[in-house]
């Protein structure tokens, strides 16, 4: 493809550049896996180690053994949060959104606005009203306080909508009533399946958000209630001279979401290049 | 749009009406409402130091950080327009750091600026740098590490979001300046750079708001067990940060509350500075 009539040296810079920028976006990923995979001794040696070493093993172990940080708890955590988060958000997301874009009702405008109303509030703004609220629900510092008010989203509702607008034609839905389909039946054999592409963007971008997330979390779980981010803080906040320890933590925290990239990076990529254009 | 605002007026008044409430009253993490202060909190807050210290750092991080990172995300968009093997590959590079959450960031760059045995001073130092720099003690250096994993995170990111709305520039352009004669370099300053303008103040004001809410990334930074503090003087805590500190350590949430509202009142002003610029900008296409 590129031999056509672009000059050789053009594609050469063009790769350099490109490697160039992988290389600074991965570097201190490398790093990282670098520093997890070295005794303490070997990393705070001059020059540092530039390749991987062999004690992977052994510092993962003793991550996991360490009794202060609980980590394949905060690791079970994250993903129990960031399932149900998941799970919720894609169905409560596709199902309002069908309803927003198909369905004629009174008020339909008006609650689509709502919904994009909540995407503008500034998360920090609203820390102290939902610390207090869930002070007064007796869940701070559990599980449930990190959960509830990620359940839906309003960038998931607009999401769907959007999708379902252009993917779904009326006349489908005309003819399946018209057959004596219900509303739910319609939604589950017609508009579900043809909204698959969308909820599948949307369901790994929720999953990354949420078991990405810090401040909100770092703020209200306590010590019995970890996820894996507020894990890590206390990993690093701790144990500042145990170098290995830390980044072998950082990379077991990190690498489930890698993988789920290099499996859906495609699709990811789709999602946010689109989410764009519509900005 | 006025129905717009309306029901945004509605539904974004809950948390702020109720933050505003809070931060008119003495009120104390376990203690409740200890009684109406009316504007106390916000005169104290105009006079607190480390409240303006800590505004000082956030604006000087945001701008250190965002400025290069808009100008070199454009640049990557432009490249990653080219034509090229592997697209998806690139694409996916570029994107790893934003995969990576904000709190490994924070560990990993804490590491490579370590003072001792980091990897950025031992390679300032084979450069001819006798003295390691102790890049938590300065505030200019900690603002820079800070920047950098800012930068590290989002560049990426938002070279992809130009990137799709490069696309949508019509390819004639680009043909008719070659013949015209004009450079690849003209070619970006003359059409690239015009033509993604709203993109680009899009992406700088989602920048903004998140620049203005900075926390995790200088809270890891500086680790330890009063990292709250940004540092032994203060020199990269953040408003977040003082926010968290007043409401949780210091157990104030009266006046945490007021440094919310002060801090939502600057993200307002930014938007609203964001939205005349777009208006200008449709005005003179």
């Amino acid at each position: 493809m590129a031999t056509k009539t672009d000059t050789r040296t053009k594609s050469w810079a063009l790769y350099l550049g490109l490697t160039f920028a992988v290389l600074m976006s991965a570097g201190p990923l490398l790093f990282m896996a670098i520093m997890a995979s070295r005794k303490n001794s070997e990393i705070l040696g001059l020059p540092p180690p530039l390749t991987l070493g062999g004690e992977l093993g052994s510092n993962i172990d003793r991550v996991f053994a360490n009794a202060d940080v609980t980590f394949a708890k905060a690791l079970l955590n994250s993903l129990m949060v960031a399932s149900t988060a998941t799970i919720c958000v894609v169905v409560t997301s596709s199902l309002a959104g069908f309803a927003l874009a198909k369905l004629k009702f009174r008020g339909r405008n008006v609650m689509l606005l709502f919904v994009i109303g909540t995407m503008m509030v500034p998360v920090q703004l609203g820390l102290i009203p939902l610390y207090m609220l869930m002070s007064k629900l007796g869940i701070a510092g559990k599980l449930e306080s990190v959960t509830l008010p990620f359940l839906v989203a309003g960038f998931g509702v607009f999401m769907m909508r959007q999708y379902a607008q252009q993917a779904i034609p009326d006349e489908m839905i005309e003819a399946a009533r018209v057959d004596g389909a219900s509303t739910f039946r319609i939604f589950f054999s017609i508009v579900f399946p043809a909204l698959r592409p969308a909820a599948a963007v949307l369901g790994l971008l929720t999953f990354m958000e949420r078991w990405n997330d810090f401040l909100w979390p770092y703020l209200t779980l306590d010590a019995e209630h970890p996820t894996v981010q507020v894990a890590l803080s206390r990993l690093s906040s701790g144990y500042y001279s145990d170098q290995s320890l830390i980044m072998a933590g950082t990379l077991i925290g990190t690498l489930p979401l890698v993988i789920v990239f290099i499996v859906f990076g495609r699709q990811i990529i789709g999602g946010i290049m689109e989410g764009g254009l519509k900005a | 749009m006025s129905p717009f605002f309306i029901v945004f007026a509605i539904f974004g008044l809950f948390p702020l009406a109720y933050t505003a409430w809070v931060s008119m009253h003495d009120w104390s993490l376990l203690a409740g409402n200890q009684g109406w202060v009316g504007l106390g909190n916000y005169r104290e807050l105009f006079a607190d130091h480390d409240f303006w210290n800590a505004f000082i750092n956030t604006i000087g991080i945001f701008i250190l950080a965002t400025i290069p990172q808009l100008i070199i995300a454009t640049v990557l968009a432009q490249v990653l327009n080219g034509r090229m093997r592997g697209r998806t590959f690139w694409r996916m590079g570029v994107l790893l750091p934003n995969v990576t959450s904000i709190a490994a960031v924070g560990i990993i760059f804490g590491l490579i600026f370590a003072r001792d045995y980091g990897i950025v001073n031992w390679a300032l130092g084979h450069v001819g740098l006798d003295q390691p720099i102790d890049w938590q003690a300065h505030r200019w250096s900690s603002w820079l590490a800070i920047s950098i994993m800012v930068d590290w995170r989002w560049t990426g990111y938002n070279a992809l979001i130009l990137l799709a709305s490069l696309q949508a520039v019509p390819k004639e352009l680009y043909e008719a300046a070659r013949i015209d004669g004009a450079s690849a370099w003209r070619q970006f300053w003359t059409i690239t750079v015009p033509m993604l303008r709203p993109t680009i103040i899009f992406v700088s004001i989602v920048a903004t708001i998140g620049g203005i809410q900075l926390f995790t990334e200088p809270l890891l930074f500086g680790s330890g067990v009063n990292a709250i503090a940004g540092g032994t003087t203060g020199q990269f805590q953040t408003v977040a940060m003082y926010l968290v500190q007043q409401a949780f350590t210091g157990q104030r949430f009266g006046y945490a509350s007021t440094i919310a509202w002060v801090l939502f009142m600057f993200i307002a002003v930014f938007a609203v500075i964001n939205v005349l610029l777009l208006r200008r900008i449709k005005s003179v296409d």
